[in-house]
């Protein structure tokens, strides 16, 4: 399945976000995930299936003003 | 001072972006004794190099003010904010929600429309807002419970283009928390807008690209209380003409 990845194109075999994370590399706790647009909490993305297309934002903490 | 019913002395907020090392900016926010910093969020590499500055921020003690920077619409911001609030682990958020590329001028109908949805969210916002008194009476209907006036367009350094305005926010919300976010480029912007009445200061640029970022936050957080003294000492009002201070009575005629 393809997916976007942090505007990144990917091929994945992972069906659910937290199989696609672990896949990917992203192993950090200090991570916040989004998919088309609407934030995902922690506790569903293990529920949370993709679709071919879907596009995922993965975000960590930075420096901001 | 409180924010949302947390007590917070120090009336300088400082950002942790910019600055010439980690080692740095921790001098700095210990130099002034700052309470509240700003982070944000941006997309994490698969090495995980978000997670470094996670480490600094839990060795800090400070309470983390997360932002929605950079987000030009409602959707970017409110979505944003979900995912600093799990991240950060913290229900404040520093609302910007931009309309203009070039002067990062909030765009207040979004910034509104995002604050209604975010405070009946439960977030407690702090939105970046210009000094426009009917916006602020929006968000405080939107139940913002702080405003965060421009000084100056981010990162410009050009002080407080509309203190006049400034000042009529001050009478006009009495008893709303009122902070200068953005455009301080000098301790006596700084000092200027405490004088004013403001309750505090949000800045970042100004310290960090100091030649001595250390220096300049200490600098900063002596200027504001300066200013705070001054405002509640009622100051003098001008004059247009000369008034001497040394009593004429007594003087002897000498010519």
């Amino acid at each position: 399945m393809n997916i976007i990845v942090n505007a990144q194109p990917h091929e994945v075999t992972g069906q659910t976000l937290a199989e696609i994370l672990l896949e990917l590399g992203y192993d950090s706790p200090a991570l916040a995930t989004a998919m088309n647009g609407s934030f995902v909490p922690r506790t569903a993305r293990e529920a949370t299936t993709l679709n071919s297309g879907d596009q995922i934002e993965i975000l960590a903490p930075m420096q901001g003003g | 001072m409180q924010f949302y019913g947390t007590e917070v002395p120090c009336p300088l907020l400082l950002g942790t972006a910019q600055y010439p090392s980690p080692q740095i900016l921790k001098d700095a926010i210990k130099a002034s004794g700052v309470d509240v910093i700003t982070v944000s969020l941006r997309r994490e590499t698969a090495d995980g190099s978000g997670a470094g500055f996670w480490n600094t921020l839990h060795d800090l003690g400070c309470h983390i003010l997360p932002n929605t920077a950079g987000c030009h619409s409602v959707q970017e911001a409110v979505t944003t904010a979900h995912m600093a609030r799990e991240l950060f682990g913290t229900d404040w958020i520093k609302l910007e929600v931009i309309g203009h590329a070039d002067t990062l001028q909030p765009d207040v109908f979004g910034l509104v429309e995002a604050a209604r949805i975010l405070c009946s969210d439960g977030f407690k916002v702090f939105p970046y807002t210009t000094d426009d008194l009917i916006v602020g009476e929006k968000l405080l209907t939107a139940g913002c419970e702080i405003l965060m006036p421009w000084g100056a367009p981010i990162g410009s350094g050009q002080g407080l283009r509309t203190p006049d305005a400034l000042r009529s926010m001050r009478a006009h919300f009495p008893d709303v928390p009122l902070i200068v976010d953005a455009g301080i480029g000098r301790p006596s912007d700084a000092c200027k807008a405490m004088e004013l009445g403001m309750d505090a200061v949000l800045l970042n640029t100004a310290v960090a690209k100091a030649g001595d970022p250390v220096l300049m936050a200490q600098a900063m957080a002596q200027a504001l209380t300066a200013g705070r003294s001054g405002y509640l000492a009622d100051p003098m009002e001008p004059r247009d003409m000369a008034v001497p201070s040394t009593p004429i009575l007594g003087m002897a005629e000498l010519a």
